[in-house]
């Protein structure tokens, strides 16, 4: 079965399709979530609560609008950010000192060694400056083209372009 | 733009990402369906972010198992259903309050209608009482005046004009006052009244008493009269409203003669 008819097994319901897809997504989706809260328990706890509010709203997906990752990823950074600005998350804020996605990984000890042996730790620590924050604003945090660029006080052209490269780099070595 | 310039804009990167508008997600679509080296690109495009944001997770895969008992397979049948129940509990809510307010409201008004009735009829009631008693007072007060030999009772005939016509005049000559009963005259037409004549037959010589004008209105047609005269007879007469100085002879309704033994 493709993702295509996943997806539509999925928007009729269908629990075993579900459970492929959120075996495709959902360390993904955990990654996002971890990367704004920044406490394992908590991702896992949105997580599970974006894949339930996915499943309860299946209905209004479409794929004209765009990717069913990038609609499941978008329900997960908006979950992720609403908790951040809960009273629970603030008084916890101070316990942690990792702003970026690459971070995470640099301080990981937990790493999946079959993963790892792609060697995409290595990667993104050699990953430039520029990289590493176009990356962190457009797919982490979901920023627009034109909140990245004022964000990072650079032309939303070169957003565009810079972010192309920046893929491209990752896909040469993950082989995609 | 054809498909190579396309993909090298950078703009398919910002698909995945979630980045773009509306309307651009709409033509990156359009441009999906139309070249397939496009949807390859953004396949890759999405494995590769796919893979990275894995990465940044640091515990162990979450098992589906402990999310799969919370999906609910009938979801879309359920929600409208448990939407339209507290709409019909709203509904027959309010339904039902304003049937109790509107009865309410009438019961008060009915109350208020009753108690005014009740009012009028207790009003009326005691008018009615107050009136038994004043006549009860007065026909006591009459049955003393027939029952007193003192005084003197003048039956009256009915003459030429009118021979079915009687009265009676009952004489207290202590109290220089008369009664009369004029039940037995018909009722005088219309701008006309009776009026009462005290006789001395030697020569005739009559004095008025005065007229009967509520002669119409009194119910029990007995007249309280004064009469200070040494009278020999009693008649009545028909007059224009007002009286007549001396008695119109030809309307003499009735006339009777004091007994000559008192």
């Amino acid at each position: 079965m493709d993702l295509e008819q996943l997806i539509l097994q999925f928007q009729k319901k269908d629990i075993k399709a579900y459970e492929k897809l959120y075996t495709m997504y959902c360390d993904s989706i955990s990654g996002v979530v971890n990367n704004i809260v920044k406490n394992n328990t908590v991702a896992q706890e949105i997580t599970q609560d974006v894949f339930i509010k996915a499943w309860n709203k299946a209905d209004t997906y479409s794929s004209k609008k765009g990717r069913f990752f990038t609609w499941i990823l978008n329900i997960a950074r908006n979950a992720a950010i609403d908790y951040t600005r809960s009273k629970s998350f603030k008084q916890s804020k101070q316990n942690h000192n990792a702003d970026f996605f690459v971070d995470i990984l640099e301080t990981s000890d937990n790493l999946d060694t079959a993963t790892d042996t792609i060697g995409l730790k290595e990667f993104v620590t050699k990953l430039g400056a520029k990289c590493k924050s176009v990356i962190e604003l457009l797919y982490f945090k979901g920023f627009t083209q034109k909140e990245a660029s004022e964000e990072l006080e650079i032309p939303i052209g070169t957003i565009k372009t810079r972010n192309r490269t920046c893929i491209g780099e990752l896909r040469t070595m993950l082989g995609v | 733009m054809n498909s190579k310039e396309y993909i090298a804009s950078g703009i398919l990167e910002l698909y995945v990402a979630g980045s773009l508008s509306e309307k651009e997600n709409q033509e990156v679509y359009e441009a999906m369906q139309k070249y397939p080296e496009v949807l390859s690109e953004v396949q890759s495009i999405e494995n590769a972010i796919v893979q990275l944001t894995a990465f940044a997770k640091k515990d162990s895969s979450y098992a589906f198992d402990d999310i799969k008992n919370q999906l609910k397979v009938d979801a879309p049948k359920v929600i409208p259903i448990s939407k339209q129940k507290p709409n019909w509990l709203q509904y027959s809510g309010w339904a039902a309050s304003l049937l109790i307010g509107s009865f309410l409201m009438y019961t008060i008004y009915q109350n208020n209608q009753l108690k005014n009735q009740i009012a009028t009829e207790k009003q009326q009631l005691e008018e009615q009482i107050d009136k038994a008693s004043n006549s009860l007072a007065e026909a006591e007060k009459l049955i003393t005046v027939f029952r007193d030999k003192e005084i003197i009772s003048i039956p009256l005939a009915g003459q030429k004009v009118s021979p079915t016509s009687y009265a009676k005049v009952y004489w207290d000559k202590k109290t220089k006052s008369i009664y009369l009963d004029a039940k037995g005259l018909p009722t005088p037409p219309k701008g006309k009244v009776y009026q009462v004549w005290s006789l001395k037959l030697n020569p005739l010589s009559p004095t008025s008493l005065g007229t009967l004008d509520a002669f119409t209105a009194d119910n029990n047609k007995i007249f309280t009269i004064e009469n200070a005269n040494e009278s020999e007879a009693f008649g009545i007469t028909l007059e224009p409203e007002g009286g007549s100085i001396s008695p119109t002879l030809e309307q003499l309704y009735t006339l009777g003669a004091v007994a000559v033994t008192s």
